[in-house]
Order: structure tokens, then C-alpha cells, then sequence
């Protein structure tokens, strides 16, 4: 198979960006799509240019690495996988595919195809845990957490942190991201003494991140690879809301901070 | 000259890490505000390593290469993490998880390591409840279990196919408190390229930028090295993309041990190689063996769909030379068995390099639904990746290099023959002696880090002199210098092949003298190659762009320039082992059945491999002493 590339290239943070094409031969259908592009890369390299830079580590859509927006969507045409997961026979031979990074001010380029996402991490920080020492754990088996609980709290534990939820929202908003990781610790009950305290944090770091606010498009949950679903979101008000009467002891508003429009 | 002294306290085994703890030296509070301690690496070693040592009050400098210590390789493991917690009643304890993994090691580890691991796991569990791991659960509410690789107990815990991920994730919560509470200072995006010592004693490292290529020195009262397994020194893996060998190598050119480099776990049941292409090999979990069938067609380069190979034309391999463990033998023997038959030409797809593992008796007998909701995310990650539905034909699969039993050698506080450089998780040579069970690294790695170096290190703190020392020391300065020539040799040969073309022939090396079995004469025939190899490297590697921005190509130049060293040891150590034993089988040394033979009496020893300057290493060995278990012949007939 043959395609014609358009990539993003750009050399540092403070440069400016644009596209180049490369042409991409002998590809076989049973390439992955990195494949392909670390064919490029080789010929770049072997002609001494320099590669396109991108990130990728496991390869197998669990580290959250790789990060393309390929032909205007987040980890390529198909829901449910991540970049790495995508292979070329999903593609027909001589198609034209556009691949861009992640865009959104708080991912700001670092080089071609890579952006810092260090500002998730930075989320995590404010309130991302649970603040318990090593040592003196109970017995895991003392508190009794349902079956269904526990689903529920993994099904929003399974987030892989690759922010392909910013990068399809036109507000280019954290909310999936955060709200993942409050309803998986609020579900649970060793999250429940400081529940209050890590959604208002967490939700306080986004904002000063540059993140923007969730406009209830629900883009991020078309193009989440681990299926995190947006009534997490719904659930990320209503510990929002709760915060608000657990710190000023009375009822607020029922109106939710973090939705530009209802 | 190195001493090996494994500091084992003395008497019963039960109480031995309970005494060594009382008998250890602490650190006061108000002391421990003025040490600081580097930890590269944030996998679950390093991670929860980091994270305790900030909450017990030390100040530490963390690393990692990743952009985020969430990504690190542990995030990967899918199948669980063994604890010897009883909790289906089934006969398990201590006892039973401390036998099973040394005899699984094949008699290659230390009994009180081991022992002290097993106590350890209960803990570990207990841990990560608390800090909210979604763990699986029965509908009573209690943890579940699994069994996994082979033994007889239900002790694996598991959080559905991504237990790594929630573990890591765990432990970088904890690692982000420590981070917002200021006792962390994080790293990521940086690259230990050197170790600084001073007076004989690990002081610092040089790292470097990833982002900027700013190279600097860190200085400390200790470093501890979590950075994990070498496999993807075959190129091809089921590891991710960027671990590597760097730190321990580098950590072993300046006097640190490397233990038991050629035991590698090659494990049995991955996506066979496809085309030049391949990137890396993709794990299915050995889960599946336990409905899944190994076959191969009884005439070699048989052309037929499986389909229409009647069930008396097939040879069910493992079930014909193991009958009582069949499909479920462990990882190393199920492997080799794979190998001798491709070896012998009954492989099937391309270049005869795989097996059929089929579903279809199991599917007849308990429906296609139970199969696909007990396995249906690995037949759709089957289906993804090679465009087959194993629903209809069997899977096909091909062993792969998986995870590195070798590593840095350390004593029983985990430190190495450097004073002041601890090593913990699957950097160190660890507690699975030459093979591997399923479940057992994520429990050793969070055992080290959250359990044992926090004690251990501490004890070292208190009783070493350690003065102050400026960034810029002499030391500091002349790492720097050899770090910034190293770069600048990289980016200046300008030849005319990629990094990974000799990556790729190193690893094809290996594969064939190195990998799945091994003989004399392959291995000194490796040994003549490699040099040669690595010349040719350092005399046409292309390495484009700057060393002083981004530039991912240099990292990775970098780290195969590594493997083309280390490659050697690894084919020294396994010349030198004239045994079969777990994952290291020499073909001299094997029963009329191809079985492996052990020498107990010239090889109980861990091989501990001593850097010389342009000379071949030199090797000491530590008796291994057997009191609590006599060794006996592994068997699985
Ligand atoms: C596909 C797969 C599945 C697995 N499944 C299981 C399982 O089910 N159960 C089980 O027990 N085990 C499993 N394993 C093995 C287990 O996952 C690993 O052995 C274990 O996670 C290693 O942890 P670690 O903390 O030692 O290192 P890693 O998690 O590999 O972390 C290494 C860290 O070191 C850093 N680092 C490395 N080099 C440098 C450097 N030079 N400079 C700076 N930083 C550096 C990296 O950034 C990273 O943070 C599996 C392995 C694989 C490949
Ligand atoms: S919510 Fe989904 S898209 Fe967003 S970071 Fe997590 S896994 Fe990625
Ligand atoms: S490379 Fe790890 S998720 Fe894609």
C-alpha cells in the first residue's frame, strides 16, 4: 500500500509550525500506523533529516503515550483504541492522512507531533490521591466493597492519562480526565474522608492549567480509548455540588460551576 | 578486589527480617530533613520507593524518562500480583508462596530474600486497598483471586486485565501527594546517563534534559536505581519501546556487581514476529492456556487451514511431553517445547515461526460465550492486531523475550557492591533466581519499594560518612565532561545506517545464540560478532539534529550503544554456566528427553560479573545454601 502523509512538523515551543507531505511506500496492511511512520522516520534518518518526533512506549494502548490526531480525530477513525492500537488496513491504499498533535493551550508543542501534558500531572497533584501512610493498612478484606462498586470504581479507574478527551473538545476542557479520576476515589470508601476537599483542588488546578470549561458536546467520550463514559461528568458536578455544602455547611446553587451552558 | 557479602542475618527464617529490622540503625526525624535521596525510576518500584521515603521525611530528587511517572513500563503487566493471604482457604501461606518461588527459580535465589518477599506480599495487599486500587471483588464484597502460572493455590489478585496499571497508578498517587506536600522533587523527561561517586560511595548522577538536552549533576546522600528490565536487548519484546539497560550498565562500568545477566524469561505465548517492520511483540496473557490447546501439524510445512488438519494428524505437543501439567507447564519449558517444534519445521504461518493455540474443543464443550467473556478483550486484541478471528481459527502464537531474571547484584539490604547505590524492582538481580513466575515481579517490586529499601536505606544513612558535597565537584564535573563527549561522538559520526538497523542485528544475534537455548559454540560465535558490530556502530550510526534540543533519536542511539556492550556479558555469563537451569538452557546439558539437567554441585551460585576496563569481565561467585529447602529436580512430566 502507498499513502500521502501530511504531518505536522515544528521545531521547538516558540517556533511555528506547518505541514509537510511525505509519501509512505511498502506499507503492508499488517503495519501498525506507528509502524509506518517509524518507516518514514528510518528513511528521514537514514538520508540524515531529522525524524518526525512522536510519542509512543508500550505499544499496546495502555501507557497513554501516543497522542495523533489523525485526519482531524483524536487516536485516529476508530472508537475505543489508542494511536498504537490502529492498524493500516483500516485504511484504503493511496488515501491521503492529515496527522497533527494534540492541540489545546494547556498541551503546549514541544516538537512535531509531541506536546507536554505535564499539566495533567499537575491536576493529580492537587488532589489526585488518597493521603495514606506506608505501613498499618488494615486488612484489605475488612472493608466489604460490593461487586458492583468495585466495577463501577475501575470502570473510572481505567483512564490511561492521554488526554485524547482535551484534544477533541472545542474548549479543549479536563473534565473527563478529572472526573475519571474523582468518581474512581468517590466511589470507593478510602476516598470518601477527603472527597470534598480533592474535586474542589482538582477542579481549582484545571482551571488554573488553562483547561476550559466542559461545554456538554461529550466530544471526549467519542474519542476515548478506555470508554470512559461522560456520566462521570455528571457525577464530577455532583461531587462538585456536594463540596460546596460539605464546606459552607449550607445548600448552594444547583447549578453546575464547570457547565458553560446547561 | 569486590566482596560479595549478602549480609543474610542468621537463625530460624520466620524471624530473620523481623530481627534484621530491630537491629537496624534509624535515621531521626530531624536528620532525615537534611538527607537527600535520588530515586530513578517510577515504575512500582520506583514509585512507591519515592513516595515512602518523602512520607518518612527524607528529601528526594525523582526521575524518570517518561513525561509522566504514570507511564512507566509497569503499567503494562495485565494478569495480577500474587500475596500469600489465604483467603480462599486453599492451603496457601507463607510458606507455600516462599516454596513455589524458589522452586520455580529452579534453585537460582536466595531463600531469605525469597522468604522475605512472600512475608511481605500480605502487606502489599493491605497497602494498595488503602490506597484505593480497584481490585476485583466478590459479590459479598470480599477481594477475588485467580491462580496464574501454574500452581496450586488461588493467590493472585487482579484488577481486570490492567492490574499493573492500577498498581502504578496507585503508587503515583502516593507520589503525587509526596510531590504537592514538597518532600518530592520530580524529574520526568530526564535520562540518568552517569553515576557520580565519591570516595568510593554513589553521591549523584548526570542526567539529562530531554526536553532542553541540558546535561547536569544531581547530587545526594544515596541513589537508588528502579529502572527496570533489559529484554529489549533482543530488539524485539514484549517490553515497551523505551526500557533499557543504561543505568545498570553504566552503574556496572563504575563497580557495581551485574548478577545472573543470561537468565532471561522468554515467555511462551505472544503474537508471532510478522514483517521487517515489527516494532515489538505483543503479549497474550498466559491466561489462555489454561482453555487453550498447543498444536502443530504432525508433517512439517504442512500448506492445509487448520481446519482441515484432522485431530489425529495433530501433534498436541505439551500435552504429549507433559502429561500432567499439558498446556499449563511453566513459561520456560512450555517456550522451548514451542521452539523444538518449529525448529524441527512443523510451524505454522510465516517462516514456520508459531503454533496454533486453539480454542475449538473448548468452545464446543462450553459454548462460544463463556469463551468470549472469559477471554473476549484477548481475541479482540488478536483480532486487532493480525486481522484474524481466533473465534474461527485458532490463534497463532510464538514465544518472545518478556522479562530479565539478571540484573544488578545486591545484598540483603538491596544495596550493591557500591556503597550507597541501592537497586530495587527488576533492575536488581532480584528474588526469582533463573525463572520467573507469573504474578511475582509487580509483588517484588512493590515489596522493595514500599517495604524493604525504606528500612534498609535508612540504616546505610545512619551509619556512613557522608559529607557535604557542591553540585560541582570534581567528580560532578568529570561525569559531565564524559556524558557531553559521549553525545557529541554519537552526533558526529554522520554514517549511513539507523540506530535501530543494528538494533535489529544485535537482537537477530541473540535470538539465535542467545535466546530460548543456547550452546558453545553459538555463544563464542555471538561473542566474536558483537565487537565487531559495535565498531561498526561507532563507525556508521547516523544520529541526526542537535544534542542540545528534543531529540529523540539520541536517546535512543544512546541506549543501543548500551546493548552493543552489554550484549557481550550476557554471552559471557551464558558460556560460563555449564548447566541447564530454568530460563537458561545449554543444549550440552540436557536428558535423552531433552529435559535440562542442573548442576547442583558446580553451579548453586549466584554468578556476580565484575567490570575491567577493555578486558573480559571478572566473575564471583555467592554460594547459594539451601537450609530450609533441599533442591530437588524440577519436573513437570
Ligand atoms: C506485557 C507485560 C506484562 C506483564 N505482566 C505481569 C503480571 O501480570 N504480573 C507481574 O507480576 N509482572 C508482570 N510483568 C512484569 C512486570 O510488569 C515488570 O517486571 C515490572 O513492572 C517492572 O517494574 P519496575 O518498577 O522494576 O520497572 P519499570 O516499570 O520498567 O520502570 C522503570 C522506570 O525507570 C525509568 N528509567 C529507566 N531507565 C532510565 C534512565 N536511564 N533514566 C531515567 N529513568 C529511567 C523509566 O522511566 C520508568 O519510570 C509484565 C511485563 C510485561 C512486559
Ligand atoms: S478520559 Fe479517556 S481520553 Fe481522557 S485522558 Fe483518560 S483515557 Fe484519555
Ligand atoms: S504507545 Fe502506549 S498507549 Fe499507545
Amino acid at each position: 500500500m502507498t499513502f500521502t502523509l501530511k504531518i505536522w512538523r515544528q521545531n521547538g515551543p516558540h517556533e511555528r509550525g506547518r505541514f509537510v507531505t511525505y509519501e509512505a511506500y511498502d506499507v503492508s496492511p499488517g503495519m501498525s500506523f506507528l509502524e509506518m511512520l517509524d518507516g518514514i522516520n528510518q528513511r528521514l534518518i537514514g538520508t540524515g533529516e531529522e525524524p518526525v518526533a512522536f510519542e509512543q512506549d508500550c505499544r499496546e494502548g495502555i501507557c497513554g503515550s501516543c497522542s495523533l490526531v489523525i485526519n482531524g480525530i483524536p487516536h485516529g477513525p476508530d472508537q475505543g483504541i489508542t494511536t498504537c492500537q490502529l492498524y493500516m488496513r483500516r485504511f484504503s491504499d493511496g488515501a491521503s492522512i492529515t496527522i497533527e498533535p494534540w492541540r489545546a493551550n494547556a498541551f503546549p508543542i514541544l516538537k512535531d507531533l509531541v506536546v507536554d501534558r505535564s499539566a495533567l500531572d499537575r491536576i493529580m497533584q492537587a488532589g489526585g490521591y488518597i493521603s495514606v501512610n506506608t505501613g498499618g493498612a488494615v486488612d484489605g478484606n475488612v472493608l466489604l466493597i460490593g461487586k458492583d462498586q468495585a466495577e463501577t470504581a475501575m470502570d473510572a479507574a481505567s483512564c490511561i492519562g492521554c488526554g485524547a478527551c482535551v484534544a477533541a473538545c472545542k474548549n479543549a476542557s479536563a473534565m473527563l480526565f478529572v472526573a475519571a479520576k474523582v468518581s474512581h476515589l468517590a466511589t470507593l470508601p478510602q476516598g470518601r474522608p477527603e472527597r470534598a476537599r480533592r474535586v474542589s483542588a482538582m477542579l481549582k488546578a484545571m482551571d488554573q492549567e488553562g483547561f476550559g470549561s466542559c461545554g456538554n458536546q461529550y466530544e471526549c467520550e467519542a474519542v476515548c480509548p478506555k470508554g470512559i463514559s461522560a456520566r462521570f461528568i455528571a457525577n464530577l458536578n455532583r461531587e462538585y455540588l456536594r463540596a460546596g455544602i460539605v464546606e459552607s455547611g449550607c445548600p448552594s446553587e444547583p447549578e453546575s460551576p464547570h457547565a458553560e451552558s446547561a | 578486589m569486590m566482596k560479595l557479602d549478602a549480609k543474610i542475618p542468621s537463625g530460624p527464617l520466620e524471624s530473620k527480617w523481623d530481627r534484621h529490622r530491630f537491629s537496624e540503625r534509624l535515621v531521626s526525624p530531624n536528620n532525615k530533613r537534611k538527607l537527600t535521596v535520588i530515586v530513578v525510576g517510577t515504575g512500582l518500584a520506583g514509585a512507591s520507593a519515592a513516595s515512602t521515603l518523602g512520607q518518612l521525611g527524607y528529601h528526594v530528587e525523582c526521575f524518570c524518562f517518561h513525561d509522566s511517572p504514570r507511564r512507566a513500563h509497569s503499567i503494562a503487566a495485565q494478569g495480577g500480583i500474587n500475596a500469600a493471604k489465604n483467603y480462599q482457604d486453599d492451603g496457601d501461606s507463607v510458606g507455600r508462596l516462599f516454596y513455589d518461588t524458589i522452586k520455580g527459580g529452579d534453585f537460582r535465589s536466595r531463600e531469605a530474600n525469597v522468604y522475605r518477599l512472600a512475608q511481605v506480599s500480605t502487606q502489599i495487599i493491605d497497602q494498595c486497598v488503602a490506597l484505593g486500587i480497584p481490585f476485583a471483588r466478590e459479590y459479598g464484597g470480599q477481594l477475588a483471586n485467580r491462580s496464574f502460572g501454574g500452581v496450586q493455590v488461588s493467590r493472585t489478585f487482579y484488577c481486570r486485565g490492567q492490574t499493573g496499571q492500577q498498581l502504578l497508578l496507585g503508587a503515583y498517587s502516593a507520589l503525587c501527594w509526596q510531590i504537592e506536600r514538597g518532600q518530592v522533587t520530580m524529574h520526568p523527561r530526564t535520562e540518568l546517563l552517569d553515576l557520580i561517586l565519591v570516595d568510593g560511595h554513589a553521591r549523584g548522577i548526570v542526567a539529562r534534559d530531554l526536553v532542553t538536552g541540558r546535561i547536569s549533576a544531581h547530587m545526594a546522600n544515596a541513589v537508588v536505581l528502579a529502572t527496570g528490565g533489559y529484554s529489549n536487548v533482543y530488539y524485539l519484546s514484549t517490553n515497551a519501546s523505551g526500557c533499557n539497560v543504561t543505568a545498570t550498565y553504566r552503574a556496572w562500568k563504575h563497580g557495581a556487581a551485574f548478577a545472573n545477566p543470561c537468565f532471561t524469561q522468554i515467555h511462551p505465548t505472544a503474537i508471532p514476529p510478522g514483517d521487517a517492520h515489527q516494532a515489538k511483540l505483543t503479549l497474550m496473557s498466559e491466561s489462555l492456556r489454561n482453555d487453550g490447546r498447543l498444536w502443530v501439524p504432525k508433517v512439517p510445512s504442512d500448506q492445509r487451514s487448520p481446519g482441515d488438519i484432522p485431530p489425529i494428524e495433530r501433534d498436541y505437543f505439551l500435552e504429549r511431553r507433559y502429561p500432567r501439567f499439558g498446556n499449563l507447564a511453566p513459561r520456560d519449558i512450555a517456550s522451548r517445547a514451542v521452539k523444538v517444534v518449529c525448529d524441527e519445521g512443523y510451524g505454522v504461518g510465516p517462516g514456520g515461526q508459531g503454533v496454533y493455540l486453539d480454542f475449538s474443543d473448548v468452545i464446543d464443550q462450553q459454548g462460544l460465550e463463556v469463551v468470549r467473556e472469559r477471554y473476549g478483550n484477548l481475541f479482540d486484541m488478536y483480532h486487532r492486531i493480525t486481522g484474524e478471528d481466533a473465534y474461527q481459527v485458532p490463534m497463532r502464537i510464538y514465544p518472545a523475550p518478556h522479562y530479565t531474571m539478571g540484573g544488578l547484584w545486591v545484598d540483603y539490604n538491596l544495596m550493591s557492591t557500591i556503597p550507597g547505590l541501592f537497586v530495587i524492582g527488576e533492575a536488581n538481580f532480584a528474588d526469582h533466581g533463573a525463572n520467573r513466575l507469573g504474578a511475582s515481579s509487580l509483588m517484588q517490586g512493590l515489596a522493595d519499594g514500599y517495604f524493604i529499601l525504606p528500612y534498609t536505606i535508612g540504616h546505610y544513612l545512619a551509619t556512613a560518612t557522608l559529607p557535604p558535597i557542591p553540585d560541582d565537584h570534581a567528580e560532578a564535573r568529570e561525569a559531565i565532561q564524559r556524558v557531553t563527549m559521549r553525545i557529541n561522538r554519537l552526533l558526529t559520526v554522520k554514517g549511513r545506517r539507523t540506530a535501530a538497523m543494528f538494533h535489529r542485528e544485535l537482537g537477530t544475534l541473540l535470538w539465535n545464540h542467545c535466546g530460548m537455548s543456547r550452546n558453545e559454540g553459538g555463544l563464542a560465535s555471538a561473542l566474536r560478532s558483537i565487537p565487531k558490530l559495535r565498531e561498526e556502530f561507532w563507525h556508521d550510526v547516523m544520529v541526526p539534529g542537535s544534542g542540545s534540543a528534543f531529540n529523540q533519536e539520541l536517546e535512543y542511539a544512546g541506549r543501543v550503544a548500551d546493548y552493543l556492550e552489554f550484549a557481550e556479558l550476557l554471552c559471557h555469563d551464558a558460556l560460563h554456566r555449564l548447566e541447564s537451569c530454568g530460563a537458561h538452557f545449554r543444549e550440552e546439558y540436557q536428558t535423552e528427553d531433552g529435559e535440562p539437567r542442573r548442576d547442583d554441585a558446580h553451579f548453586a551460585y549466584v554468578a556476580a560479573w565484575e567490570y575491567r576496563d577493555r578486558a573480559v569481565p571478572v566473575l564471583h561467585k555467592e554460594p547459594l545454601t539451601f537450609e530450609f529447602v533441599p533442591p530437588t529436580r524440577r519436573s513437570y512430566q
